[in-house]
């Protein structure tokens, strides 16, 4: 095993997601303390434009008309073939709805250890310790990473997508392995359905999560919204039971918001919903768990119920403008 | 078509989460245990399916405080066959590794033709259920899942992507799939059902042979450390919704 980092670079439709350059930011930070190189595994049809801008001492990119649109299946056949055989000490990945596809399959099928939910890998005397957020960010847990090869998925910490981004890696082309006839065949994308608004764009959010309780709620959020010049957004439970179109989705499966405010009612807090969330200036939360992992990255809260507060709020706005 | 959902009881984290003395784990009696919330819309999943092209439901659950309550819900939807894993769970309650290869055991004799689970649950910290079972049963993987339509031995599944783009893929069964969302939202059923289902039907039991090979132990678990906690705003409604407006008058937001 060498001492080697592996980061799977995850891409869609030409873009290379941002949890790629926030891993490449962390294994850059670990290498430096342990030795070895940062190697971008970038699975593809072609290369391209995708390697111009990963901060690593070298991009393997395997290129195949079989990688053209991702599949678990295919990328955890490739992935394991290429651990197997360079022997890497560390492979790490998003916890996204690609890395996590890919991880639990190259690990089982090696036999490597697995950690997930990562969100800080540091190194001390060559050592390294993961830092995983668990139990919807309520309880850290810190774990000794093996020191055989393993796989870790990471979430979104203190790394910025600037910092895994450099310009000039070498790319080191090499042809993909046999594929067999895969079981998962891409046929299509989707878009997301509706015309809506493009949360990412506005300045002043109103967040919903399941604290609202019932659809009839929104009425009065609704109202709120329209007296701040704001729009609602929502957390997944929300989504999931059709109060709000998915467009509205803020999280790892949703939209990142930025803009002035965002007024979190309802919403605990979840690593899922805050890696999301940061970018806003003022973030302000309302919740009657004073626990709520929210409190602990918003600027304002208050533990009270927001049924109770949001009429009232509306009203004083109204008044106040 | 047999449909099989493997299940996982997660800490209700609604409830206060307390570290045991050794400062490794949960503090396994004071857990509310409760059906993780993807699980029960892979039930549904398995349900909606099972309603319009029929197929045989079995949901398996590890025998946790709570098991019974989530099992006997899922007879009430529609589930055909409930299944328990009969082992002593509480010490080991993040080993994913362990719970996959005791579901992947009872999975390989029952000849599914799919097997739906939780996309994740969030407690787990040796990974993702499903795409560790996948590998452990011979089957091909598809996480982040929001829709499955069965076509003769193929799936048409709809996988999620960031900012609510789907990806089609045809799917040759069998095979297991993480489920995010039901397609529609889980059912509600009422109480009266579920304790009819507890006086008429059975949880059969299967043995559980425990291999935590594969599982992480933390050598710490610890509350977030918050440098900067929210600054609370105290008082009533009214009070409170005052202080709200003068910080967003300040900041110019209104």
């Amino acid at each position: 095993m060498s001492k080697d980092i592996f980061v799977l670079i995850e891409h869609l439709r030409g873009e290379v997601a941002d949890i790629s350059y926030m891993a490449l930011a962390q294994a850059n930070s670990i290498a430096r303390s342990t030795g070895g190189k940062v190697v971008a595994v970038l699975l593809c049809k072609e290369a391209g434009n995708l390697s111009a801008k990963l901060a690593a001492d070298e991009v393997l990119a395997v290129e195949s008309p079989a990688l053209e649109h991702f599949t678990g299946e295919v990328y955890q056949a490739v992935l394991a073939q290429i651990v197997k055989e360079r022997q890497p000490g560390l492979v790490l990945m998003g916890e996204t709805s690609i890395g996590s596809d890919v991880a639990g399959g190259v690990a089982a099928k090696l036999d490597l250890p697995l950690i997930s939910m990562c969100n800080l890998l540091t190194a001390e005397g060559g050592k390294l310790t993961a830092t995983c957020q668990i139990c919807g960010g309520k309880i850290m847990a810190e774990i000794d990473v093996p020191e055989t090869a393993t796989v870790l998925t990471l979430i979104p910490g203190k790394f910025a997508v600037e910092e895994g981004q450099r310009e000039g890696a070498p790319v080191t082309k090499v042809a993909a392995p046999a594929i067999e006839q895969p079981k998962v065949v891409f046929k299509q994308y989707i878009e997301p359905a509706g015309e809506d608004i493009d949360i990412s764009k506005e300045s002043i959010l109103i967040g919903v999560g399941r604290g609202i309780g019932n659809q009839d709620a929104l009425e009065d959020l609704e109202k709120l919204a329209e007296a701040m010049g704001g729009v609602l957004c929502a957390s997944r439970p929300v989504v999931d039971q059709n109060w709000l179109p998915a467009t509205r989705l803020v999280g790892k499966s949703g939209k990142r918001i930025g803009g002035k405010l965002y007024l979190a009612l309802g919403i605990s807090g979840a690593p899922e919903h805050t890696e999301a969330i940061t970018g806003c200036d003022l973030i302000i939360a309302v919740n009657t768990d004073p626990k709520a992992p929210i409190f602990n990255i918003a600027k304002y809260g208050a533990e009270i119920d927001l049924l109770d507060l949001v009429p009232v709020l509306t009203e004083k706005i109204q008044d106040a403008r | 078509m047999k449909i099989i959902v493997p299940i996982q009881l997660v800490p209700d984290l609604v409830e206060e989460l307390v570290i045991d003395k050794s400062g490794t784990k949960l503090d396994p009696d004071e857990i509310s245990w409760i059906l993780n919330e993807y699980d029960n819309h892979a039930i549904e999943q398995a349900i909606l399916i099972k309603e319009k092209s029929g197929a045989e439901v079995t949901v398996i659950a590890p025998d946790l405080e709570g098991a019974d309550d989530a099992l006997f819900t899922a007879a009430a939807k529609g589930a055909d066959k409930l299944v328990k894993i009969a082992e002593d769970f509480i010490e080991e309650p993040f080993n994913v590794h362990a719970l996959a290869r005791m579901f992947a055991k009872i999975i390989k004799e029952e000849d599914a033709s799919l097997v739906l689970t939780g996309v994740s649950a969030s407690n787990s910290l040796d990974g993702c259920l499903g795409a560790i079972l996948a590998e452990y049963l011979g089957m091909p993987y598809v996480g982040y899942v929001s829709g499955v339509t069965i076509e003769g031995n193929k799936a048409s599944v709809h996988k999620e992507f960031p900012g609510g783009l789907i990806s089609q893929l045809e799917v040759t069964l069998p095979a297991v799939l993480g489920i995010q969302a039901s397609e529609t939202p889980p059912r509600y059923v009422p109480f009266s059902k579920t304790r009819q289902a507890m006086k008429e039907r059975k949880i059969e039991e299967e043995e559980g042979e425990f291999d935590l090979a594969g599982g992480l132990t933390p050598k710490r678990m610890f509350l977030p450390v918050v440098t900067e906690k929210a600054q609370m705003l105290e008082g009533d409604e009214d009070e409170i919704a005052e202080k709200l407006v003068a910080i967003l008058k300040e900041r110019g937001i209104i």
